[in-house]
């Protein structure tokens, strides 16, 4: 499949969805966001063929993927919340049992141990819980008093504490803490107390120091420290921070062109299709690239946040609003790690790294993001 | 649920209680987030985005920061451009008419990054197979390297070769274009050629004594590669490379081969440990030959002895013996003392000096000075010493360049020994004056005997072919000697090779020559050993009018006959009568008719 075959296919497929208006209508779709992921996805394509070194293979199956993630939301988005909300629980426990199934039949790259290989593809269940958890802990709070009593706060952290651990074990970092943070947001947006939020910047303060020395892997120590000082371990830890900056400042502000990056075309950039790929952005598209592709990331974000205001139920709120700002986190710690103001923990940049799982979940987060939006407008008909 | 239920209630589970039916929750009640918690969260997250987007403004387009873009993009240019050399076609080297004698050819080596290359067993096979390797040590091998990036898997294969491994198009596997040192004459003219190593640097010879000469000077262009080491791009010629400059030796290669064949038959004749053989050109001193036993294959040297590489005739020092006697009797012409008719008394056939007596083979009696030469007499030798002053024979000996450098520029010539003494005992003047006590190359003996031959000039001895052309200019000449006293002592040395001689095997059918046997006690831990020799012959031809010198080395002969006489003399005869042919000098006597007198007995028995 050339790259004119997929814009093709693409086109077609759009022009399918727009030919038809009044299904599309019927469809429960909230369309500047759907605009704004497609928008996303061909900016995606576009530089992961570049990155991947013009590999048909690469793009092939992140169109596959990008299919399945399209499909797999507008599929939610018809979903009522209420009936997402009660399937929260399942998901959450069945979440929490593949990562248990992965500490005992996972298989691993580079020392860790974070998939199940299912034959065709292998699937990362740490990448479910990114949305099991948030949209657990909304379905349990939104059903509770609010602001949340000390035992409702205590059941949250243990639903966000367990998957949390159990992929931070794997060990993964970088995914244990979205999943913290994704669960956070709701506990936060639920109206957690300002004592809870200070007695929990002091607990995180005061662990910090036990973290460091007692839970930090070696090499995860090594990451936070190269951040530091990359020239410290230059051929080790820092050349990935090192190449990384160097392609990036190598775009300058107007980029060197499509497929024309030498660091990333030249295999210099390490990971530069999954993780990294945003200095291959950087370095071909440049500084006018990176805040293009921002302020596409920065619309989605508000779209979130606008269908979260604006959700009729407490639950639709909690969820849209983690969702949305979980979706933050993840590109904000992507940038940081690549540009080397964080430590490389693993997180891919959200629809542009190379990655089924990553995709099709963030996907199914948009898709419950519509169900919760489309939700007010049937609201409003029936009032 | 309200209060009052949950009052009534009290004993239901805190779970229940505090449910809020989502149902009628959500109508009943306005629960909403409260404004400032999303405000908080944006703010916050907007502030960590804008901190990591200023990050990257800084590392992109921001001038004059630390670390900054100018710094990056030198940094990611240096990461790629790389500056490589490109190899310069090495110089010919060839004999004085022109015949190679080590020449480039282009060849191609096949590399390979062991990371890129997923070998199933079909491609290994087909691999090894074009290879001529084994699968089994082809695998073992890459698996050594399996976390390099680079390795050679076959070195200096033949472009045809090499293009049918590349034709299997496997990925990881590429070649690098490089030069192979070809040496058509073998191993006649190995050590002096030498040879060079992988790297077309020389390491051996002529190869490494002129080796910046021969290499010429390494282009160099910029190319952009990738992080395997890939050239993707050719970017600009900086350097052009600088093919290396040829070098013509001295030596004629058909007098090489000819020089190499006798002393070869001759070492297994007498069952020799080494030899060597060197000609000169009297008139240029050029060396025409310069051969050494045993030898080695300069194309394959998988098999390398170290001994085998040296280039004897300029490296190994030996003690002369006899052969010095002839510039004796310049020592004894030049001291007025002596004319070459004075008759000296050699009887008994002994003379004790000092606490040694000193032997002839047998009591010669009255002997002149072409006597006690042709015989070797050491009591005639030793008589005309004593009569000497003490430095005279020495000096003799120095001003022919004894126990100099050669000055011949080859690596690891060697100076000899000529030791200076400020008291002489009589024992070192008797010794001196027939060659011990002092240790010589063959090509130092081969330049005293060309002062003989030259009428008392002394000329440096040259490995280039001497052409005013390519401006290499013949060295210092000088003339150390009196032209009538050297004339003289050649007409003695013409009683060597006369029926009464020592050196009666060295004769040529055609052409008169002159010379000295020599065969001198080795060297061994504890002194001079009894039955270890060097036999020696030195001479020049023609007699009268010479044009050559020939030295004859044969080192350590294990059979019965090791006299300097028997196994270097018959050498001398064939390597100088070929190669004055070859030279065309005219013979100056017709040959005689030996071969038709022989066929005509021999018809005449069978009749």
């Amino acid at each position: 499949m050339s790259q004119g075959d997929f814009e093709r296919s693409l086109k077609e497929h759009g022009s399918s969805v727009y030919g038809e208006r009044k299904r599309w209508l019927a469809l429960r779709v909230d369309v500047p966001l759907l605009l704004l992921l497609l928008l996303l996805m061909a900016i995606g394509i576009s530089v992961l063929f570049s990155a991947s070194g013009q590999d048909f293979n690469y793009v092939k199956r992140q169109g596959v993927f990008m299919g399945i993630g399209l499909f797999a939301m507008l599929a939610v988005a018809q979903f009522d919340p209420r009936f997402i909300q009660r399937w929260a629980f399942v998901l959450y426990v069945g979440g929490i049992g593949l990562l248990i199934a992965v500490i005992f039949i996972g298989v691993g790259a580079k020392g860790a141990q974070r998939w199940l290989d299912l034959g065709f593809f292998r699937f990362q269940p740490s990448e479910v819980l990114k949305v099991a958890v948030p949209l657990m802990l909304s379905s349990y709070l939104a059903q509770r008093v609010l602001p949340p009593h000390f035992k409702h706060v205590v059941v949250a952290l243990l639903l966000i504490g367990t998957p949390a651990i159990l992929v931070g074990i794997q060990p993964d970092l970088g995914t244990a803490l979205l999943i913290f943070a994704a669960g956070f947001f709701v506990l936060f947006l639920a109206g957690l107390g300002r004592a809870y939020l200070l007695g929990a910047l002091f607990a995180g303060l005061s662990i910090a120091p036990i973290f460091w020395f007692y839970l930090l892997r070696d090499y995860q120590k090594t990451r936070i420290l190269t951040l530091l000082d990359p020239q410290s371990d230059k051929l080790g830890a820092g050349w990935n921070i090192i190449q990384s900056t160097t392609a990036i400042g190598a775009g300058g502000s107007s980029g060197k062109g499509w497929m024309q990056g030498t660091q990333s075309q030249l295999d210099f950039l390490p990971e530069s299709h999954t993780d990294f790929i945003i200095a291959v952005l950087s370095e071909e598209f440049g500084f006018t690239g990176v805040l293009c592709l921002l302020l596409v990331y920065l619309l989605i974000i508000l779209r979130g946040m606008m269908i979260s205001l604006n959700a009729q139920s407490m639950f639709g709120r909690l969820l849209a609003g983690s969702i949305t700002l979980t979706f933050f986190v993840y590109v904000f710690v992507n940038m940081g790690m690549v540009s080397g103001i964080l430590p490389v923990v693993g997180v891919p940049l959200p629809m542009v790294s190379y990655g089924g799982t990553s995709i099709v979940t963030l996907m199914l987060g948009f898709g419950m993001l519509m169900a919760v939006s489309k939700e007010k407008k049937r609201m409003g008909e029936q009032l | 649920m309200g209060e009052r239920v949950k009052k009534s209630a009290a004993k239901q589970p805190a779970r229940n209680r505090d449910r809020v039916s989502a149902r009628r929750g959500s109508g009943a009640r306005v629960r909403s987030i409260a404004p400032w918690r999303y405000w908080t969260m944006v703010v916050a997250l907007f502030s960590l985005g804008v901190l990591a987007l200023s990050h990257i403004a800084g590392l992109q387009v921001l001038p004059d920061v630390h670390q900054g873009f100018e710094f990056l993009q030198s940094q990611g240019k240096s990461r790629m451009l790389r500056t490589v050399a490109i190899p310069a076609y090495r110089g010919v080297i060839t004999d004085r008419r022109g015949e190679p004698l080590a020449i480039s050819t282009p060849v191609v080596s096949i590399c390979a990054n062991p990371q890129l290359l997923a070998l199933d067993g079909d491609k290994l096979a087909m691999l090894a197979r074009r290879l001529k390797l084994r699968v089994g040590d082809l695998k073992a091998r890459i698996a050594r390297y399996r976390n390099k990036e680079f390795m050679y898997l076959a070195r200096q294969l033949t472009p045809p070769q090499a293009q049918a491994v590349l034709d299997l198009n496997i990925v990881g596997i590429f070649k690098r274009e490089e030069y192979k040192r070809y040496y058509p004459a073998g191993e006649v003219a190995a050590q002096l050629v030498g040879f060079t190593g992988i790297d077309d640097r020389g390491q051996e010879g002529m190869e490494l004594a002129f080796d910046s000469w021969l290499y010429g000077a390494t282009g160099s262009k910029r190319v952009l590669k990738d992080r395997k080491g890939r050239v993707i791009k050719e970017l600009q010629l900086i350097k052009s490379e600088k093919p290396g400059g040829n070098l013509a030796l001295s030596i004629d290669l058909r007098l090489q081969y000819i020089a190499y064949r006798e002393l070869k038959a001759a070492m297994k004749k007498f069952r020799a440990k080494s030899g060597s053989v060197v000609v000169l050109d009297v008139l240029t001193g050029e060396v025409l030959a310069m051969v050494n036993q045993p030898s080695f294959n300069p194309n394959d040297r998988s098999r390398l002895k170290v001994g085998s590489t040296r280039n004897r005739a300029l490296t190994d020092l030996l003690e002369p013996g006899s052969v010095m006697k002839p510039l004796t009797m310049v020592a004894a012409l030049e001291s007025g003392k002596f004319h070459p008719n004075t008759v000296i008394d050699t009887s008994p056939g002994y003379l004790r000096i000092g606490r040694k007596t000193f032997v002839d083979h047998r009591n010669y009696g009255k002997l002149d000075l072409s006597g006690i030469l042709a015989k070797s007499s050491q009591v005639g030798t030793t008589k005309i010493a004593m009569k000497l002053e003490p430095e005279a024979i020495r000096g003799v000996f120095d001003r022919v360049g004894l126990g100099q450098s050669p000055g011949t520029g080859f690596p690891g010539e060697s100076a000899g020994l000529l030791p200076s003494k400020r008291r002489w005992r009589d024992v070192e003047r008797a010794t001196m004056a027939f060659g011990y006590g002092l240790a010589v190359t063959p090509l130092q003996l081969a330049s005293a005997y060309a002062v003989l031959a030259n009428d008392g000039i002394k000329k440096q001895a040259s490995l280039l072919k001497i052409s005013a052309a390519e401006g290499v200019l013949p060295g210092p000449e000088e003339q150390v000697i009196d032209k009538k006293i050297v004339a003289s002592v050649r007409q003695m040395m013409k009683a060597v090779i006369g029926k009464e001689g020592t050196g009666t095997r060295a004769a040529i059918d055609t052409y008169e020559v002159a010379g000295k046997t020599g065969t001198s006690h080795k060297v061994g831990a504890g002194g001079y050993q009894q039955d270890r020799y060097v036999g020696l012959f030195a001479g020049m031809a023609p007699a009268d009018k010479p044009r050559l010198v020939t030295v004859v080395v044969i080192d350590d002969p294990r059979g019965k006959d090791y006299y300097g006489g028997l196994v270097a003399a018959p050498v001398f005869a064939k390597v100088t009568a070929e190669a004055l042919r070859l030279m065309s000098v005219a013979p100056l006597k017709a040959p005689e008719p030996k071969l038709v007198k022989g066929s005509t007995v021999k018809r005449g028995g069978d009749s």
